[in-house]
């Protein structure tokens, strides 16, 4: 049933695999953007106050993100979008897409947590919740980047419009991110986490059911 | 008289609004006293601005579906007209709020929903200025705004109600929530939000109305 979905997937993660340039350029980005907030910050592993330290770690992943998960339709050439045209259906490209980049996207977070936590200590006193938040975040940022990354790759001028078109966008799932994972941190009783779970969810729910159905229209053009 | 009668209605609310609102008779609120007269300016702007986005988006679907150009240029002009009232809206009340809260920008949440929101159109106005085929940016403009305005709602009606606001009736304040809204106040509040909205309609219109000249001119030229 899921063939044609998985086999899209199979092929953006061999292209990936192949050429390691791309993904590689993503984790030292990451990993520099870390330590180079490390040393503007000037301070020891464990001094950073929660509230920065939660923001900061958002932000990273949001520059990385848009640097990583943004390239997915601008590294199709012309020709090679045309025959996916010709192949399947438009929700089936952008399921492929998605799941990929939701992997990627994941994998970003996690590599930059853990390295993050290394570097400037780790606050965080309830990891499953903080996990949670950022599966959430992730799928909420690759699905409004993948659905932006579309309508850029059809305008010429791309650089800054990939920022400029997918920030405003993206504030509310920032927003509740931010929320939660600074609640995951703090520790508190997860029933009071239930509802900031939710909405987040809900939030997801919008932007990928939003991006389904406009997709196919972006698609024919 | 036919056809422009709404407009004489919209004007004659907005100026009956402007004359009542600073003159009638004003419920005392502690904190807002007598700037609850801010309501009969500042908040129609809001409902202003939501009424032109919404109906934007309805004309981005409609272009969407017949691709008929007129469609994409309602869905500008009302979205540059829904800039005009945000922007209306947060002045006016970034005025009322360095006197009541202290200071303009207090970073309420429903200030930084207003100010995302704004962001977010002012990239779709670049978006479109970037494509140069006319049929390629209606196309890709009218998904642009159908999506953010998928991801406003959530900002504007769900996140602020989760956390505490300044604005008067909301988190204990003081103010005009569905309750205690007076009936002095609603005699001003909705006529204003009926003539602004009109008032909006009129300025989209004519808006609509010269693009839609100038395209075909346009036309004519290439012809």
């Amino acid at each position: 049933m899921f063939h044609q979905e998985l086999t899209i997937l199979k092929k953006e993660i061999t292209l990936e695999w192949r050429n390691k340039t791309a993904f590689n350029g993503i984790l030292l980005y990451l990993i520099s953007t870390i330590f180079v907030c490390y040393l503007s910050f000037n301070v020891r592993t464990g001094q950073l106050q929660v509230l920065t330290w939660n923001a900061l770690y958002w932000i990273i992943l949001l520059f990385a993100n848009i640097n990583g998960v943004a390239k997915s339709f601008l590294q199709e050439g012309e020709s090679r979008l045309m025959y996916y045209y010709t192949l399947c259906k438009p929700s089936v490209i952008l399921t492929g897409k998605l799941l990929f980049n939701v992997i990627l996207s994941l994998v970003i977070a996690i590599i930059g947590f853990v390295f993050y936590a290394f570097i400037l200590g780790n606050p965080v006193h309830n990891i499953p919740f903080f996990l949670l938040a950022i599966i959430l975040a992730s799928i909420g940022f690759s699905s409004v980047l993948t659905l932006i990354s579309g309508i850029v790759s059809k305008v010429n001028n791309s650089t800054s419009l990939m920022a400029i078109l997918s920030f405003p966008v993206i504030i509310p799932i920032l927003i509740s991110a931010v929320k939660l994972s600074k609640q995951a941190i703090d520790g508190i009783d997860t029933s009071f986490m239930v509802n900031p779970l939710l909405t987040m969810a809900a939030i997801d729910l919008i932007v990928l059911t939003a991006a389904y159905i406009l997709f196919p229209y972006l698609w024919r053009s | 008289m036919r056809k422009y009668w709404w407009k004489i209605i919209g004007a004659t609310l907005v100026f009956y609004t402007i004359v009542a609102g600073l003159l009638m008779e004003a419920p005392r609120l502690a904190i807002l006293n007598e700037t609850i007269r801010a309501l009969h300016f500042h908040v129609p702007m809001w409902f202003g601005m939501i009424i032109m986005l919404t109906a934007s988006v309805i004309f981005a679907i409609k272009y969407l579906k017949d691709g008929n150009l007129k469609h994409d240029i309602y869905a500008v002009e009302l979205v540059n007209t829904g800039i005009v009232f945000g922007t209306m809206g947060l002045v006016s009340g970034m005025i009322w709020a360095n006197y009541t809260w202290g200071a303009p920008w207090s970073g309420d949440p429903k200030q930084n929903a207003t100010a995302i929101s704004m962001l977010i159109y002012l990239a779709y106005m670049l978006l479109r200025n970037s494509i140069t085929d006319q049929q390629q940016r209606g196309r890709i403009s009218s998904i642009y705004n159908i999506f953010a305005y998928a991801t406003l709602i959530p900002l504007l009606f769900i996140l602020p109600r989760m956390t505490d606001s300044l604005h008067p009736g909301n988190g204990g304040n003081p103010g005009f929530n569905a309750y205690d809204l007076d009936s002095r106040l609603r005699m001003i509040f909705y006529p204003a939000v009926i003539g602004w909205t009109l008032i909006g309609v009129w300025l989209t219109s004519l808006k609509v109305r010269y693009r839609l000249l100038k395209h075909d001119l346009e036309e004519e030229s290439d012809l």
